[in-house]
């Protein structure tokens, strides 16, 4: 579906995105992970064909975008970051114009319109306005215009952020139906909640370069412990215990707010704190996650 | 010959999705229909006041030989101000607004229609709602008896080519503007071409210095070639007339259908 060599993307002499290599299969979900500025955006428009690359070869569905772009668009769907609803169109509207761009009947839009209403939950507000909409049903409202042409490959630029997490979690859902009936998703998120319910395989961005790349759970297992021990300390200065704790487990980060220690078995890493007088004002034990993975390959939190 | 290149590409059902885009957004709004309403009104309402009103105190004045009253003088510069006005508020304000705020373009852009046949829809649907304007102010001119039927119909796609022109050039001129506040500027200059265009009195009135800077500006060219046809006195110099303005349709459509693609496919 996506092929990339050496993909590059220049603004002026700032570089986007820095030499990525890229693969992805049919009916994969495929996850870019990364903070903000990572090149995330900048890789999702040019694999949208609305952006060239600067260097680099890019073939999408087998099509070279600086020739096929038109066509190749045709079999796309792509949810940007930001909602470009039309704010001139009610709900349906926005549904049966867009299909129009693709060359479909009137019919066949209305038809496909309904559909995806019942999809996007969105039926009762089929004639309301789209400004008064909340975030969330704005978001289901993009995604289901993505979807208005029956595309062979779904992009998502941060489908979900800005959410709250109930709406969060109905997307998820619509999503995971989505992969169910073998669309092909291509997604970035700076969540990792989001990458490890949705995504088979990803990659972590920074920077414009990609610095790991796996299913979640052999990121984590090749980049983290199977255990991390959170261990926080009132308002004091965190770098002191730091020496104390030097050797449990298999490594240690210190945080502005709080230590974090890796290890395979997280309570006995705890049992071992208090064994050497360290006295934390909380202690959490918690499987690791993405979160941990990132903070690893780039020595950053991801969302601060 | 780019134009040429750019037009054998073009999907009509494409540049056609990007003009039924507008007509389903009139459907949906009350107060646009309300702004295509007085758009039309007020080159009406120029003809009333200083074409009738004015024209009992100037009486009639001689073009090309030919005796006319101040309102056949001048209603047929009216039209062609109203197609001006018709095409351009639809390429400056509305285009500008779907560009930069509304975001409409960005997500054309991400379907197959190209930043080309977005140029083309916008200037179409322009032209629909110029031609609505301009085809209203003919009856309005033919009515008062202003001007002979058969010469209206042949006024009308003189008319229609002044909106292309303008509608074009007003689309190239919005991809250029930074804020609202770059349209006071363009407002202040359509004022200066409707006052100056040999609108309200022949061109060769003015000092010669201004005239030539006249002959220079569109709406001069406009006014002339309808006029022309609507007095039933067309001539060669008409054909120059004609010629500059299809010039700036292309030369518009092309710089707008370049910008577009270079602002947004970055
Ligand atoms: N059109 C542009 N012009 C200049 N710089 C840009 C443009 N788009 C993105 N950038 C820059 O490129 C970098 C990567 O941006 P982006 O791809 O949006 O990252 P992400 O989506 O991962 O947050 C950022 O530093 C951003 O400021
Ligand atoms: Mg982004």
């Amino acid at each position: 579906m996506i092929y990339a060599r050496g993909l590059v993307k220049r603004f002026g002499d700032f570089t986007a995105v820095d030499g990525i290599d890229l693969e992805v299969a049919p009916g994969e979900a495929f996850g870019f992970l990364g903070p903000n500025g990572a090149g995330k955006s900048s890789t999702m428009r040019m694999i949208s064909c609305v952006s060239l690359p600067t260097a680099g070869e890019l073939r999408i569905l087998g099509m070279d975008p600086a020739r096929d772009g038109t066509r190749i668009r045709g079999r796309l769907g792509v949810c940007p970051q930001l909602d470009t609803l039309d704010p001139d169109l009610n709900v349906r509207e926005n549904l049966t114009t867009y299909a129009r761009y693709f060359g479909i009947s009137r019919a066949e839009a209305r038809r496909r319109a309904d559909e995806l209403l019942e999809f996007a939950r969105l039926t009762e507000k089929a004639a309301s306005p789209v400004e008064p909409l909340s975030g969330g049903m704005k978001r289901r409202l993009t995604i289901a215009r993505a979807l208005v042409n029956e595309p062979d490959l779904v992009l998502l630029d941060e489908p979900t952020t800005g959410l709250d997490p109930q709406a969060r979690h109905l997307l998820w859902e619509r999503l995971f139906r989505l992969k169910q009936r073998g669309t092909t998703l291509v997604l970035t998120t700076h969540y990792m909640d989001e990458a490890e319910q949705l995504c088979d395989r990803l990659v972590v961005m920074d920077g414009g370069r990609i610095v790991a790349e796996g299913s979640p759970r052999s990121l984590i297992e090749t980049y983290s412990t199977p255990e991390v021990v959170e261990l926080r300390f009132g308002l004091e200065e965190l770098d002191g215990y730091a020496g104390k704790l030097e050797g449990i487990g298999e490594r240690l980060d210190v945080l502005p707010d709080r230590i974090l220690l890796y290890a395979p078995d997280g309570d006995g890493a705890a049992a071992e704190v208090h064994r050497r007088g360290v006295n934390p004002s909380s202690v959490l034990v918690r499987r690791s996650s993405l979160e941990d993975v990132f903070l690893h390959l780039t020595g950053r939190t991801l969302v601060d | 010959m780019v134009t040429a290149m750019v037009t054998a590409r073009l999907s009509p059902g494409r540049v056609g999705a990007v003009m039924g885009r507008n007509v389903d957004a009139l459907r949906s709004g009350p107060s646009y229909l309300l702004v295509l309403v007085s758009g039309f009104f007020e080159p009406v309402l120029y003809l009333l006041s200083i074409g009738v009103g004015v024209g009992s105190l100037v009486g009639d004045l001689t073009v090309d030989g030919r005796t006319l009253s101040y309102a056949q003088f001048v209603a047929p510069a009216m039209l062609a101000v109203s197609a001006m006005s018709g095409a351009l508020a639809e390429t400056t304000f509305n285009f500008f607004f779907k560009l930069k705020y509304a975001k409409v373009f960005d997500a054309i852009l991400a379907t197959p229609v190209r930043p080309v046949e977005i140029a083309f829809g916008e200037l179409g649907w322009a032209m629909v709602r110029g031609s609505m304007y301009t085809g209203a102010f003919l009856v309005v001119m033919t009515a008062l008896g202003l001007v002979e039927p058969v010469w209206a119909l042949a006024a009308l796609p003189a008319a229609l080519l002044t909106g292309l022109a303008f509608g074009a050039a007003g689309m190239a001129v919005s991809t250029l503007m930074r804020g609202w506040q770059d349209f006071d500027l363009l407002s202040t200059g359509q004022f200066a071409l409707f006052l100056f265009s040999g609108t309200f009195s022949p061109v060769r009135d003015y000092p010669a210095a201004l005239e030539w800077v006249v002959h220079a500006t569109p709406l001069y060219h406009a006014v002339e070639l309808v006029r022309a046809l609507a007095i039933g006195a067309p001539g060669w110099g008409q054909l120059v007339n004609a010629g500059y303005l299809a010039a700036m349709a292309v030369a518009g459509l092309w710089f707008a259908a370049r910008r577009v693609d270079r602002k947004l496919c970055v």
